[in-house]
C-alpha cells in the first residue's frame, strides 16, 4: 500500500481568539504554520521550529504552548489564543503598556511569545514574582536584543500593579 | 555642539525631546503582533525555495540528477549552480585598502565543488516550502570528498592543500604593525606577562532568521525585494551588478527586521540565488532560512587565537604590547565587506584605552572549510579588549597592584585629547578617567572587594572583573568606500510638512529594533517644532528614502540623526520664511513650537501650522506675491574631520564560581559608556544591556563546534547555547557625555559597547575568583568544562 500523502488534509474545529473556526490541515503541518497560513495570525513568530526559542508561544486551553511543537490536527476541540486575540480582548493592555514604557522590546520578534509567557505567569494568582522568579518563568523565551533586564522590569511592574490595583481601588471605595 | 541661527543649541530648544526617555512610536504595533517581517508579506503566485546544501566540508560534485525532483508534486523548478550562473554573476570579497587580501570567485550556487558544510549548490522552487523540501530529498547527487582544511593552526603549513589552488596557499590576508621600539621596551621591563587567548567561533542567532522575498514583475521591469536586512541601498547596488539590472529596476524594502547584529548586512549565496530565481521564473520567490540551515549558512564570527605579551614598569606603567592574531574565516572572504576586517580591527583596537607607545601586532587571516565568518556585532572589539584587559590583570597580579588602580594609572588622560592611539587611530575626545571614576562609585568597588574577601574565608569564590574599551562608531568612507566598496557612508533625511501640520520624515538609516525611527522622530520633532505624535518616520525602502548606508558600525543616531537635524532645521527655516511673509514679520523673530508659529521672544502663538498648511496647499492664491513655499527639505551628512568617532567605556562583572561543578553564576554587571549626546536614555541603555548579554553569550555559552572533518556538531538551538533570562544578571548602565564636535547633535554610536567589553569583564571576574586556587582560564566560551580543566579536576 502506498504511504499516505503527508499533505492529506484533516478537518479540525476549534476556538481561536474567541471565534469558532474550522480548517483542513495536512497531517504534518504544525500549529504555528496553521495559524499563520490559514488564519493570517502573523503575530505567531517562528524562530526555531524545534521548541527552544519560545517565539511561537501561544495559549492552548489557557496554558502556554509552543505552536511549533503541536500539530495543527491536535488543535481540534481546543481553545487557542494568540497575541492578536489577547490584544483585542484588552486583557494584556497593562502588560503591553509596561513593555512599551520600559522599552522591553527591540526588534519585536520575541515579543508576542514573551507576552504570552508573561500572561500565563501573571494569570497564576499564586505565582511569586520576584525578579529571579520572573527570570525563571521567561527562561524559555529567547531575546537577542534587550538583555532581558527591561522585560523583567515590565513584568514585575505589571505584577505589582495588578496586585496593588484592586486592593487600592477597594480601599478608595471604602474611603 | 554649535548654536543654530536662533541661538539655540540642539539640547535647549523649546519642547526638546532630546535626552528624554520617550517610548518608541513604532513599538506599539510590535507589541500587538502586527509587525510585518518578510515572512509576513503576502503576494500572489509565490514560489518557495529550499536549497540543497553540502553535507561535506570539501568535495567535488561528480554527478547531480534532478529529474526525479522535477517530477515531484508542487515543484515549479529545480535549478543547479551552472544553470543559475547564466543569470547571476560570481563575486570576489576583496577590497583595495586591505593590501594583499585574496579570495576566490564565489557563486550563488556552487558549480562543481562545495567548500563548507551548508554551502548551497542546488535549489528547488515549489508551491510550498514543505513540497520544496520533499523534492530536495529526490535529488540524486554524488560527491567525491576532498581533503578538508579545518584547523586554522595548520592551514598555512606546506603539507596542507590550498582550498583554492589558484591562490597557492590558504593565507587570505596578513597585516603587521610595528610602532616604537617594542624589543627595547620588553628588555627594560620590570615584569612581562604572556598569555594565549582563544576565542570560540560563534554566530548571531537573530531570532528572525534570514529571509528574502524577490518579486520580478517582468511587465514593469521591476524587481521588488522584501529583505530582512540592514543596508537596502547596498543590496540594491549589488543586485544591479550581479543580475545586470539598473538601479531604477530594483527596489529593496526592509520593513520590520527581527534582529540583525551584523548578520544581515552581508551578501549570502542563497539570498542572491532567490533573487536570480525570481528573474528566471518571472514570479515571486521566497526564502526563509530555517534554524538548522541558519547555523550552517549565517556568517560566523570570532574564531581567533591570540598570543600576546605585555611589558610593565615596576610602578605599573604599561610599556609595550606585542601580539600575534590568527583567525580562520572559512573558504571565502565574504562579499562585499570582506572577512579581513575583524583581524584588522583587532590590530587597530588592542590596548586602545592606554598610553603606551610601543606596540607590535601581526594578524593572519586564513582560509578553512568551515562556514564563512564576517562582521558581527562589535567586530574585533571583544577580542582586542580581552587581550589587553586580560594581560593587565596578569600584570597587576604579578606586581601586587590593584587592577583598578593599574587601569586608572595607564589610561590616556581625559585632558590629552585630541590625540592618536598607539595604533595610529585618531581620537577626538574620550573619557576613560571619568568613566572609571563613575564605575568605581556605581559598583562600590571597595565594598565589593571587602565582601569578596569575607566570602573567600567561607569557601565562596567570587570574582570582580574589569574591562575598559574603545569603540568604533560613526564610520566615514574610510571604512569601506576607500577600498572600492559601493557602501554609502553618507546618509540623508527628507522631511515634508503636510496640511494639518504634521511631518513625514524619510531616512536612509534603518531600523532593526534599536530605535532608529524613534530617535529620528525625536530629532525631527525637536528641530521642526512639530509635536512628536505628529511625526511619521519612513525607513528601509530604496524607492522612498534618500540614498544611504543603512545600519552598521553604530551609525544610525550619529550620522542619520545629524541628517535629520539638519533637514529639520532647513524645513523650519522654509516654513518660517512663508509664515513671516504672511504675518508681515521678520522670520528671524519667529519660531515653531508645539505645532504653531510663535514669536520667538515671547512664545505667543501667531498661527498654528494647520492654518499655514491650509493656506499653502489649498489657497496659494492668497499668498503674498513672489512667495513660493517649499515645505519639503532634504539634508545629507557624513563625518568629515575624523574617519571614525571613537567612543569609550568600562564594564565590570561580579561572578561566583562553583569550584565543584565549574558553573559560573553572574551576580551583577555594570557599564559606564560615553556615546556623546544621549538622545534617549531608555533606548541606549537597553541597547547596551542587549550588547552585554550578547557578549556574555560568547564568553560563556556560544560555540560553533566542528569535528576534525569539518562537520558542524551543534547546529540547533537545542545544542548551541544562547543566553536566556534565567542566567543573566541585572545590568546597571550609566553615561559620561563627551559630545563629538563633528556634528551639531554631538551623538556617537553605542551599539558595540556592550559586546565589546562584556567578555573581558566576565572572564577577568572568573579568573579573579579562581586566583586563590591557582587556576586560570583563557579559552572562550568558558564552559564548566573549561573551569574544571583549569582547576585540574578533569
Amino acid at each position: 500500500m502506498a504511504p499516505e500523502s503527508p499533505d492529506r488534509a484533516h478537518a479540525v474545529a476549534f476556538t481561536l481568539n474567541g471565534e469558532a473556526v474550522r480548517a483542513h490541515v495536512p497531517a504534518r503541518m504544525h500549529l504555528g504554520d496553521l495559524l499563520r497560513e490559514s488564519f493570517g495570525l502573523t503575530g505567531v513568530h517562528l524562530g526555531c521550529e524545534h521548541g527552544v526559542c519560545g517565539a511561537c508561544t501561544i495559549l492552548v486551553d489557557g496554558r502556554a504552548v509552543r505552536a511549533c511543537l503541536m500539530l495543527g490536527v491536535q488543535a481540534d476541540g481546543a481553545t487557542v489564543e494568540t497575541v492578536e486575540g489577547l490584544t483585542e480582548s484588552g486583557r494584556i493592555r497593562d502588560l503591553q503598556d509596561a513593555f512599551h514604557t520600559r522599552n522591553a522590546l527591540q526588534c519585536g520578534y520575541c515579543t508576542p511569545g514573551m507576552l504570552v509567557t508573561a500572561t500565563e505567569l501573571l494569570n497564576d494568582a499564586d505565582a511569586a514574582t520576584s525578579r529571579e522568579e520572573i527570570r525563571a518563568a521567561i527562561a524559555g523565551n529567547y531575546c537577542r536584543c534587550t538583555g532581558y533586564h527591561a522585560i523583567v522590569d515590565a513584568i514585575a511592574a505589571t505584577a505589582e500593579a495588578r496586585r496593588d490595583g484592586p486592593k487600592n481601588s477597594r480601599r478608595e471605595a471604602a474611603e | 555642539m554649535s548654536a543654530d541661527l536662533s541661538g539655540l543649541t540642539f539640547l535647549d530648544r523649546p519642547n526638546s525631546y532630546i535626552g528624554r526617555s520617550v517610548p518608541r512610536p513604532n513599538a506599539r504595533r510590535l507589541l500587538e503582533g502586527r509587525g510585518v517581517y518578510v515572512d509576513d508579506v503576502a503576494v500572489a503566485r509565490l514560489g518557495h525555495v529550499a536549497f540543497l546544501r553540502s553535507p561535506h566540508a570539501h568535495a567535488r560534485i561528480v554527478a547531480l540528477d534532478t529529474a526525479d525532483a522535477k517530477a515531484m508534486p508542487g515543484v515549479i523548478a529545480v535549478v543547479t549552480g551552472p544553470e543559475l550562473a547564466a543569470v547571476c554573476t560570481p563575486w570576489v570579497g576583496v577590497l583595495g585598502h586591505f593590501k594583499g587580501l585574496r579570495s576566490a570567485p564565489q557563486h550563488a550556487l556552487a558549480l562543481d565543488r562545495v567548500t563548507w558544510v551548508g554551502e548551497p549548490f542546488c535549489a528547488v522552487v515549489a508551491r510550498s516550502r514543505a513540497e520544496a523540501e520533499d523534492a530536495l530529498a529526490a535529488i540524486m547527487v554524488e560527491f567525491d570528498p576532498l581533503p578538508a582544511v579545518v584547523d586554522m593552526e595548520t592551514a598555512l603549513e606546506s603539507a596542507t592543500p590550498p582550498i583554492h589552488p589558484e591562490l597557492g596557499d590558504n593565507l587570505a590576508f596578513e597585516r603587521v604593525l610595528d610602532v616604537g621600539d617594542v624589543d627595547a621596551a620588553f628588555r627594560d621591563a620590570a615584569v612581562v606577562v604572556e598569555e594565549t587567548f582563544q576565542f570560540g567561533r560563534h554566530t548571531g542567532v537573530c531570532l528572525e532568521p534570514r529571509a528574502i522575498l524577490a518579486d520580478w514583475a517582468a511587465a514593469d521591469g521591476m524587481l521588488t525585494v522584501h529583505h530582512s536586512f540592514q543596508a537596502p541601498h547596498m543590496m540594491q547596488d549589488i543586485l544591479c551588478k550581479h543580475l545586470a539590472l539598473s538601479e531604477g529596476a530594483v527596489r529593496v524594502i526592509c520593513k520590520d527586521v527581527g534582529g540583525s547584529f551584523g548578520i544581515k548586512v552581508h551578501i549570502y549565496p542563497d539570498e542572491m540565488a532567490t533573487c536570480a530565481l525570481a528573474l528566471m521564473l518571472k514570479r515571486p520567490v521566497k526564502f526563509v532560512a530555517d534554524r538548522l540551515e541558519s547555523f550552517q549558512s549565517d556568517i560566523h564570527a570570532r574564531d581567533h587565537r591570540v598570543t600576546a605579551r605585555m611589558a610593565f614598569s615596576a610602578e605599573g606603567d604599561i610599556l609595550a604590547l606585542d601580539m600575534d592574531d590568527l583567525t580562520g574565516i572559512g573558504p571565502y572572504s565574504v562579499y562585499p565587506r570582506t572577512s579581513a576586517v575583524e583581524a584588522n580591527q583587532v590590530v587597530n583596537l588592542t590596548g586602545g584605552p592606554y598610553r603606551h607607545q610601543h606596540y607590535r601586532a601581526r594578524a593572519r587571516v586564513v582560509l578553512q572549510n568551515k562556514a564563512p565568518t564576517c562582521q558581527y556585532r562589535a567586530v574585533g572589539h571583544p577580542i582586542a579588549t580581552m587581550v589587553a584587559e586580560g594581560l593587565i590583570d596578569l600584570g597587576a597580579a604579578r606586581l601586587g597592584l590593584d587592577p583598578f588602580a593599574v587601569r586608572v594609572r595607564n589610561v590616556i588622560p581625559d585632558d590629552a585629547y585630541p590625540c592618536a592611539g598607539v595604533s595610529g587611530i585618531k581620537l577626538e575626545k574620550l573619557s576613560h578617567q571619568a568613566a572609571l571614576a563613575k564605575l568605581r562609585a556605581m559598583m562600590d568597588y571597595d565594598g565589593l572587594r571587602e565582601e569578596q574577601a569575607l566570602l573567600r574565608q567561607r569557601g565562596i569564590h567570587r570574582g570582580i572583573g574589569l574591562a575598559a574599551f574603545i569603540e568604533i562608531t560613526n564610520p566615514s568612507a574610510a571604512f569601506y568606500g576607500v577600498g572600492g566598496a559601493r557602501i554609502s557612508a553618507q546618509d540623508g533625511c527628507t522631511i515634508r510638512l503636510d496640511p494639518q501640520g504634521g511631518v513625514v520624515a524619510a531616512v536612509s538609516v534603518t531600523e532593526q529594533g534599536q530605535g532608529t525611527e524613534g530617535i529620528i522622530a525625536q530629532i525631527v520633532a525637536t528641530a521642526t517644532g512639530v509635536p512628536m505624535d505628529q511625526v511619521r518616520v519612513i525607513s528601509g525602502d530604496t524607492q522612498t528614502t534618500p540614498y544611504g548606508g543603512g545600519t552598521w558600525a553604530s551609525r544610525g543616531a550619529g550620522i542619520g540623526g545629524e541628517a535629520a537635524w539638519q533637514a529639520g532645521k532647513a524645513l523650519r527655516g522654509n516654513v518660517l520664511a512663508v509664515a513671516g511673509a504672511i504675518l508681515q514679520a521678520d522670520p528671524g523673530s519667529l519660531d515653531i513650537r508645539d505645532g504653531a508659529v510663535v514669536d520667538a521672544a515671547t512664545g505667543t502663538e501667531r498661527m498654528p501650522l494647520s492654518e499655514l498648511g491650509r493656506i499653502v496647499y489649498f489657497r496659494p492664491d492668497t499668498l503674498p506675491p513672489g512667495v513660493q513655499p517649499e515645505f519639503v527639505a532634504t539634508r545629507h551628512y557624513v563625518p568629515k574631520d575624523y574617519p571614525f568617532a571613537f567612543t569609550n567605556g568600562v564594564q565590570a562583572s561580579y561572578v561566583e564560581v562553583d569550584t565543584e561543578t565549574g558553573f559560573v553564576r553572574l551576580l551583577k554587571h555594570w557599564c559606564v559608556e560615553d556615546c556623546g549626546t544621549v538622545l534617549n536614555p531608555l533606548l541606549v541603555d537597553e541597547q547596551i544591556r542587549g550588547g552585554i548579554v550578547q557578549g556574555i553569550g560568547g564568553a560563556l555559552f556560544e560555540h560553533c563546534l566542528y569535528d576534525a572533518e569539518g562537520q558542524l556538531l551543534n547546529g540547533s538551538m537545542a545544542d548551541y547555547l544562547v543566553p536566556m533570562a534565567g542566567e543573566m544578571p541585572d545590568i546597571d548602565v550609566a553615561h559620561v557625555v563627551s559630545a563629538t564636535a563633528s556634528s551639531e547633535i554631538g551623538a556617537k554610536g553605542a551599539g558595540e559597547a556592550g559586546t565589546a567589553g562584556a567578555p573581558a569583564a566576565v572572564v577577568n571576574a572568573i579568573n579573579d575568583a579562581l586566583a586563590p586556587l591557582g587556576a586560570r582560564v583563557s579559552r572562550q566560551p568558558v564552559t564548566p568544562d573549561v573551569v574544571l580543566e583549569a582547576l585540574g579536576l578533569i
